[in-house]
């Protein structure tokens, strides 16, 4: 039985290319009030194109059509659950859109006079500040413009810093249960990757690390709570031993959603770390992005920090270029400027108090909902979890069924799948990340849908290997979208 | 399944050798492991390979593989017909879908790889 | 729902972390203040900004109107509150307008295929020199002088640990355009890629033809950089380009001190593999019904984690989506009408002023300040409410005595002839 949703209509709409016909408009633009102006003669006739062939020409009505048609193909956080574990989809609070309007912030030339600028500096200053006393580390900077940026910012700046101690070292030590983007930055940075084994728990085995922890590592990047959504109980025994080699401590902050006012990392031993503004701080993942990843320090790397930075005197605030030992620009002026605003307004809401909150309730939860389907699917680590549940697909697998096909079940039910076959390190992963902003109510129809699949399978696997069934586009063709790459689109 | 006049290795490659002459490709458990291939990316003719460093890649929609050099050599030829028709691997492992030919460095090399008795035991194994 | 947990207060789902690593305090930030309070605070902010000033900057980040169909769209949960689209039958909005954008940026570029985004025009050039390098196997990237500083600040940045040396080459001083000896005689065996922008940063269009020849002549890539998107409704594609690497602001994204923006990378479809970033393709699904997913993506770090093309993972998408609609409101006629009425502003003014370079510019130009400093004009000027060009001394020590001004359709006849009388 489907509680949550029914089927309706969605209407059809052809490419914006083919429902175009020459001479319609859906623009106006004023009168010029100076001169028109030849193109051939100001830019040179060679340099001017013919028409740009092949793009729209649609009305105004038809511009909304279409795109208000499109939009309804997409499930959303406004529909409900979205429990992608790792990717902390909680609600996105439209008041962090309407301040992210403001005209004198939202119209700020990057170049504008300092004087004229102050706004926007105060921004970023207080959000630096709230960074910095959430993580327990002792600077922030806001340019990365996202997680992975983040990160590469983060391993330069451990570079920058061993350089100056007279080796940069060549390693860098990932567990095999990161995100992929964790190995990717390390080798922009110019490090080579040498992957970890996870202990039995999930965590990082002790003794294993204190034999790969050598003179030429430069860093240990963790995530933590790990992708197992288990915290690292021994994560102030592995700073030491890093720190007493020399190496440094990088956490990937994707998981910071466990641990906002509860712990922080700098009292824990990480030197260096980012956050996804678009997953702790709500920031809209808007179908992919913008998103930003501001990198927190201790003392000892501010020096390093990419140029320009944030600097008080006095009254004024100004932007500080020369510093001989930063690493250089990471972006082009001074971060996701829009994203930050966003991030700093959902602070502001929730105040110290009311963000310890959220994060109990994000693990409250999260270990709901183990408790309710431990019985139907496997578990395969006991460690306590915090704001996230890592199934395995090992019972439903005996009868054919995979974590692909239940998550494709799962949206017949009305909720967006959770993470598939992540982390690597669990056979046929399900991972579930509920987030603090849904209520009980949302959350006990996901694991009764849940459930209801777990009984599918036992009575009619093949039914549950071919799902979805009530969404208007059936299972896509992947391999020959891969095969035959069609990009964009042609005339016929 | 497997011919018997091909040698394979641990990592389901297999090669066929006349003399010096030498056919590369992956075996028919490695296709159905990968599931539906969709690109192939080979070295260039006169690349020098050798035996248990990559020498090119096998991917599906989700995953990459490794294609592991069986032996010492160098590629004389590739299989063009795979730039177009991946899906080749899929159908015809062992014929159609070879991936290289190469000029083998020492053709004494091959004795030291699976016959294809000891490899459906292998393969067998790691199921 | 404690019950279920087995515990009687929330706290004690922490009891299994150290005490070490325990907070046992309050975090150290104000208590949490309501709509009304936080719209005020950011008002105030926002008062202590350039508000209801005219301005003449340009130099990458551009004042164009946003018609008022781009926050209606992007401002609908469905697009605005969705993950990124890896459950294809869910997300068939997002990929469809992703298909859309890819499609329409090589329609600007005369590329065969464009990614889904990047984070912005700046970090796009690394990634661009990145993909030329593998694609040529040569190393050394050689880029313009002309091209925006802050972007070649972020190459030197991403450069330096992939043993990827990096050499500038100049522009003409009396023209401004690329000084294409300087790179001829710089070119060499190894390098890869040759980076190049136009307009570039004076304004200035460039000739993309002539350094093509010159780059491919030597076995390396051309990589083209835009600023101002605008430009492509008025200006030949750079087609002889193999790389195209652009920042979209000027496509109905805010300026908002710095961003988000967009960045996009598109290129010649035998490069397609070697790119950087998320792309969307076209399929079936199992009702035989034309359908989107992403593809190609054993590209990305989620599936070759160190030896990916980049490292991006999150991108751009809901800007790439304002750019989208940005382009369908203005279409085929309206963005060669918009790039028409750029380039009569700044003609108008560069008119009345007298431009530094003699070379084709579109909507911004460099001036000498006469007399007295681009810094002491700019301060006259504040006193009228104009913000005026951006001083160049800052990024070329040679032009200390020049400021990049700029006009779109958004300036104001009134306001070009209040800066001219200043300027003059």
């Amino acid at each position: 039985m489907i509680k949550k949703v029914t089927t309706h209509l969605s209407q059809n709409e052809a490419l914006l290319f083919e429902r175009s016909s020459p001479g319609k408009k859906a623009y106006q633009l004023p009168e010029l009030d100076v001169p028109a102006v030849d193109a051939a003669v100001a830019l040179g006739a060679e340099n001017v194109r013919q028409e740009i062939e092949g793009f729209p020409e649609i009305s105004e009505v038809e511009a909304i059509r279409h795109f208000t048609r499109l939009s309804t193909w997409n499930y959303a956080i406004d529909y409900g659950m979205y429990p992608l574990g790792s990717c902390t989809m909680k609600y996105n609070p439209r008041i962090n859109e309407v301040v992210a309007r403001t005209e004198g912030l939202a119209w700020a030339h990057p170049y504008q006079p300092e004087s004229l600028s102050q706004g926007c500096m105060q921004v970023m200053e207080s959000l630096e500040a709230a960074l910095a006393e959430i993580c327990g580390m002792d600077a922030v900077t806001l340019q990365p413009a996202a997680g992975a940026h983040g990160e590469l910012t983060g391993i330069l700046l451990i570079r920058a810093l061993l350089e100056k101690r007279g080796n940069p070292r060549q390693k860098i030590l990932i567990p095999d249960s990161a995100h992929g983007t964790n190995p990717a930055s390390a080798a922009i940075a110019g490090y080579a990757v040498e992957s970890i084994k996870s202990s039995e728990t999930g965590g990082v085995d002790l003794s294993a690390l204190e034999q790969l922890v050598t003179g030429d590592v430069a860093a240990l990047m963790v995530t933590n709570p790990n992708t197992l959504g288990v915290f690292e109980n021994n994560i102030v025994r592995v700073a030491e031993i890093l720190h007493k080699k020399g190496a440094m401590l990088y956490m990937d902050g994707a998981n910071m959603n466990a641990l906002v006012g509860i712990a922080r990392p700098g009292d824990f031993g990480v030197d260096v770390m980012h956050l996804n503004l678009h997953k702790t701080f709500s920031t809209p993942h808007g179908g992919g992005g913008p998103g930003a990843g501001p990198v927190a320090v201790k003392k000892v790397l501010e020096p390093f920090l990419p140029t320009p930075r944030l600097k008080r005197a006095g009254k004024k605030l100004a932007f500080d270029y020369k510093r001989k030992h930063s690493i250089g620009r990471v972006k082009a002026y001074y971060g996701n400027f829009g994203v930050l605003v966003r991030a700093l307004a959902y602070i502001q809401a929730h105040g110290g108090p009311g963000l310890r909150n959220a994060t109990m309730d994000a693990v409250l939860n999260a270990v709901y909902i183990r408790k309710a389907l431990e019985p139907y699917y496997d578990l395969p680590y006991q460690s306590p979890n915090m704001h996230e549940v890592v199934f395995s697909d090992s019972r439903q697998a005996k009868l054919g069924v995979r974590t692909g096909d239940i998550a494709k079940r799962l949206i017949d039910y009305g909720f967006h799948p959770y993470t598939v076959s992540f982390p690597m390190i669990v056979h046929g992963a399900l991972m579930i990340e509920p987030t603090e902003t849904e209520g009980k109510l949302e959350i006990d129809s996901f694991i009764d849908a849940m459930i209801s699949i777990a009984h599918e399978i036992e009575t009619d696997p093949r039914m549950v290997k071919n799902a979805p069934y009530n969404t208007r586009t059936s299972r896509v063709d992947e391999v020959t979208a891969a095969r035959k790459p069609v990009l964009r689109w042609k005339p016929a | 399944m497997y011919p018997d006049n091909f040698r394979y290795t641990k990592e389901h490659e297999w090669v066929l050798a006349d003399g010096d002459a030498g056919t590369i490709g992956i075996t028919d458990h490695a296709q159905q492991e990968l599931g539906d291939i969709v690109y192939v990316d080979l070295p260039k003719v006169g690349t020098r390979i050798e035996a248990g460093k990559s020498l090119g890649s096998v991917e599906s929609v989700k995953a990459v593989s490794d294609i592991y050099a069986p032996v010492n050599g160098e590629i004389t030829e590739i299989n063009e017909s795979l730039a177009d028709a991946p899906e080749k691997l899929n159908t015809d492992p062992h014929g159609a879908a070879w991936l290289v030919k190469i000029r083998l460095s020492n053709p004494e090399e091959i004795q030291h790889l699976m016959s294809a008795a000891d490899y459906l035991s292998y393969v067998g194994a790691e199921k | 729902m404690l019950e279920t947990c087995g515990v009687t207060s929330p706290d004690e789902l922490f009891a299994h972390l150290p005490e070490e690593v325990r907070l046992n305090r309050t975090l150290n930030l104000p208590p949490g203040i309501s709509e009304y309070e936080i719209v005020e605070y950011f008002r105030s902010r926002a008062s202590q900004c350039a508000l209801g000033y005219a301005s003449f900057l340009g130099a990458g980040v551009y004042n164009h109107f946003r018609p008022v169909l781009v926050d209606t769209v992007v401002s609908r949960g469905e697009f605005l509150t969705s993950y990124t689209p890896y459950q294809a039958e869910i997300a068939q909005g997002t990929l469809t307008a992703i298909f859309e954008f890819q499609t329409m940026i090589c329609q600007l570029t005369g590329m065969d295929v464009a990614n889904a985004s990047m984070y912005d025009g700046s970090t796009a050039v690394p990634e661009a020199a990145m993909m030329a390098v593998r694609a040529t196997g040569k190393a050394r990237v050689l880029i313009a002088k002309s091209v925006h500083p802050e972007y070649r600040e972020v190459l030197s940045t991403y450069a330096k640990h992939q043993a990827m040396p990096v050499a500038e080459f100049g522009y003409v001083a009396e023209s401004g355009n690329l000084d294409l000896e300087d790179l001829e005689s710089k070119m060499d065996a190894l390098t890869g890629a040759v980076i190049i922008q136009t307009p570039n940063f004076f304004g200035i269009v460039e000739q993309v033809k002539a350094a093509a020849e010159i780059a491919h002549r030597h076995g390396a890539l051309l990589i083209v950089v835009f600023t101002e998107a605008v430009s492509l409704g008025l200006l030949e594609p750079p087609a002889d380009a193999d790389i195209v690497a652009g920042e979209l602001q000027s496509f109905a994204i805010s300026p908002s001190y710095g961003g988000p923006y967009a960045g996009i990378i598109a290129t010649k479809e035998k490069y397609i593999r070697q790119m950087p970033g998320r792309l969307v393709g076209q399929t079936t699904d199992s009702r035989g019904n034309r359908a989107f997913c992403l593809t190609l993506s054993t590209r990305e770090q989620h599936i070759r984690r160190e030896k990916a093309t980049s490292n991006i993972c999150t991108n751009q998408a809901l800007i790439a989506l304002m750019a989208t609609v940005f382009m369908t409101v203005y279409g085929k006629q309206g963005l060669r009408e918009l790039a028409e009425q750029n380039l009569a502003k700044a003609h108008y003014l560069a008119g009345k002023l007298k431009p530094r370079f003699s070379g084709k510019f579109f909507n911004e130009f460099v001036v000498r300040a006469e007399g007295k400093s681009p810094e002491e004009i700019n301060k006259t000027l504040l006193k009228k409410k104009i913000i005026g060009g951006l001083p160049l001394g800052r990024f070329y020590p040679e032009l200390a005595d020049s400021m990049l001004l700029c006009a779109t359709e958004t300036t104001k006849r009134a306001d070009m002839d209040a800066l001219v009388e200043v300027q003059a």
